[in-house]
C-alpha cells in the first residue's frame, strides 16, 4: 500500500504532518507514474501530487528528459514566476518510493472540453491566448546556466527524427510524404539563440481555473531549442477540439498569443511558428500511426489504441489545409 | 458470392444492440469501452459502405496521375515515392486535387464530426 511508504515519507520532510490519506493513481504508464493524495497536517490537509518511476524502472525512453531534469524545470520556472505547482520533496532512496518528486496540487482543470465549454472559464477564455504568450516568454528566459543537462535539437535534427519515425512505420502516406518535403524546403535552420523549449506545451498540459492558467505540467519532453516551436505546438489543430478559429489551443488567436509574448519583451517570428506548427501536425500523425503499430505488435491490444490510428486522417487534412488550401 | 445478410447489416445490428439496449445498463470504465467499441462498429459499417466507390475513384486518379496500373495500397505506394523524391508537388497538375479528394474519402468514414472536414465539406469541394 502505497500511504505507508507515503505516511513515512512526509513525517520526514514536512514539519507537523502525521501522514497521508486518499492516495488514488492518476494515470500510470510502464515507466511513469502520478498519484494524489493528501498530507494531514494540524493546520489542515495539504493537498500534494506525487510522480515518480516506480521500483525497478529504470531509464525514461530517450526523448524524455527524465524525472530529475522536470523537477529542477519546475523549481526554476517557479522561482522566475512561471505558473508552476510548488515542488515539496525530492525522492531520496529511503522514502522507498522509487524515483521521483511530490508537488503540491494545483487545483483546476486540464480537461480541454471543459475549459473551452464551461461557463465557469467563460471570463478566461478570451485572456487565455495573450496569458500564455506571456508565460513562454518567461519560460523562454530561463537562464540557460542554471538549467539541467538537456538534449539539444534544432529544426534539422527534428526533420531527421521524424522522417525515420515515418519510414520505420512503413506506412505509405502521400500527404504526410509532402509534409516532410515542405519541412525540408522550409527548413529555417539553426535559430537565432537556443533556449528552453518545453516541448509539449499545449491544452491538456495546462491546469486552467476561473482566473486563467495556473500551471503548466509535464516538462518531460523539455530540451533547447528554437524557442518559435513552442509558439507553433500550442497552434496544433489537433489542441483545438473543434474551435478551429480559434488557433491557440482553441481559446484565442496568434495575435493576441504574439502580443503577449513580445509584451514581456520577446521577438516572434511568424513564418517559424508556422514551420513548427506544420511540424507538430506531422508529429501527432506520425505519433497516432505509432500507437496503431503498438496495437498491431501487442502487448496494449486496445481499441482505445486502435482508434488512434485512424487519426492520423486528422492530422491529414489539417496538413492539406496548412499546405494546399483550397480557394475560400 | 457470400450470402446475406451482408457486413454492412451484420454489423449495424451489433452497434444498434449495443448502443439501444446494453449501453443503457453500464456505467463508468466499461461505459467508456462500450462506446469505443459502438464508434469502431460504426467505423467499419462506414468502410464498409463506402469503401469500394471510394478506392475505384481513387485508383482512377492514382492512374491517371502516375501513368501506372495496381493495386491502391501499390499506388499509394508508388506516389508517396515520388513525392519523397521530388518528382511529383503541388505543381504537379491534378495532385493536389487528389490528395484533397482522398483525404476527405478518408475523414467520411474516419472522423465525419471532426471539425476541419466539416468545414472543407461545407466549401463544396
Amino acid at each position: 500500500m502505497i500511504e505507508t511508504e507515503l505516511s513515512r515519507s512526509v513525517q520526514r520532510w514536512c514539519k507537523g504532518a502525521t501522514g497521508v490519506t486518499g492516495a488514488a493513481k492518476l494515470s500510470g504508464g510502464a515507466s511513469q507514474e502520478t498519484w494524489r493524495f493528501d498530507i494531514t497536517h494540524p493546520d489542515g490537509a495539504i493537498g500534494a501530487i506525487l510522480r515518480r518511476s516506480p521500483k525497478g524502472y529504470g531509464a525514461a525512453p530517450t526523448r524524455a528528459a527524465g524525472l530529475a531534469a522536470e523537477v529542477q524545470l519546475m523549481q526554476l520556472a517557479f522561482e522566475a514566476g512561471v505558473p508552476s505547482p510548488r515542488v515539496l520533496h525530492v525522492l531520496v532512496p529511503e522514502d522507498d518510493l522509487g524515483t521521483g518528486f511530490i508537488m503540491q496540487r494545483v487545483e483546476g482543470e486540464t480537461i480541454a472540453r471543459k475549459i473551452l465549454r464551461d461557463e465557469e472559464y467563460a471570463a478566461a477564455r478570451p485572456r487565455l491566448a495573450r496569458q500564455i504568450g506571456g508565460i513562454l516568454a518567461g519560460l523562454h528566459r530561463l537562464p540557460r546556466d542554471r538549467l539541467p543537462e538537456l538534449r539539444s535539437r534544432g529544426a534539422t535534427e527534428e526533420i531527421a527524427e521524424l522522417d525515420r519515425d515515418y519510414r520505420s512505420l512503413n506506412w505509405p502516406k502521400p500527404v504526410f510524404e509532402l509534409a516532410l518535403r515542405w519541412l525540408r524546403d522550409h527548413d529555417p535552420g539553426p535559430s537565432g539563440e537556443t533556449t528552453l523549449v518545453h516541448g509539449d506545451f499545449r491544452n491538456g498540459n495546462l491546469i486552467i481555473g476561473a482566473d486563467g492558467v495556473r500551471a503548466v505540467l509535464d516538462w518531460e519532453l523539455a530540451h533547447l531549442g528554437d524557442p518559435m516551436e513552442d509558439l507553433g505546438w500550442v497552434c496544433v489543430n489537433s489542441w483545438r477540439f473543434g474551435e478551429i478559429d480559434k488557433p491557440v489551443g482553441g481559446f484565442g488567436t496568434r495575435e493576441d498569443l504574439f502580443a503577449g509574448y513580445e509584451a514581456a519583451g520577446r521577438k516572434v517570428d511568424p513564418a517559424r511558428v508556422k514551420f513548427w506548427e506544420v511540424m507538430g501536425s506531422l508529429r501527432w500523425g506520425i505519433m497516432c500511426g505509432g500507437m496503431m503499430q503498438r496495437f498491431r505488435e501487442g502487448p496494449d491490444h486496445s481499441m482505445e489504441r486502435a482508434m488512434i490510428g485512424r487519426r492520423a486522417s486528422e492530422t491529414e487534412i489539417d496538413l492539406l489545409r496548412l499546405l494546399a488550401p483550397r480557394g475560400s | 458470392m457470400q450470402d446475406e445478410p451482408t457486413p454492412i447489416e451484420l454489423t449495424k445490428s451489433v452497434a444498434d444492440f449495443l448502443r439501444n439496449d446494453i449501453a443503457p445498463l453500464i456505467s463508468g470504465h466499461q461505459a467508456f469501452k462500450l462506446r469505443v467499441a459502438i464508434n469502431i462498429l460504426d467505423l467499419v459499417t462506414r468502410q464498409l459502405t463506402r469503401e469500394e466507390g471510394s478506392d475505384a475513384a481513387e485508383v482512377a486518379r492514382l492512374r491517371a496521375l502516375l501513368g501506372v496500373d495496381g493495386s491502391v495500397a501499390d499506388l499509394n505506394r508508388a506516389l508517396a515515392e515520388r513525392i519523397a523524391k521530388g518528382e511529383v508537388d503541388l505543381a504537379t497538375p491534378g495532385l493536389a486535387e487528389h490528395l484533397w479528394a482522398t483525404t476527405m474519402d478518408k475523414l467520411a468514414v474516419d472522423q465525419p464530426n471532426y471539425a476541419s472536414y466539416k468545414r472543407e465539406l461545407g466549401r463544396g469541394g
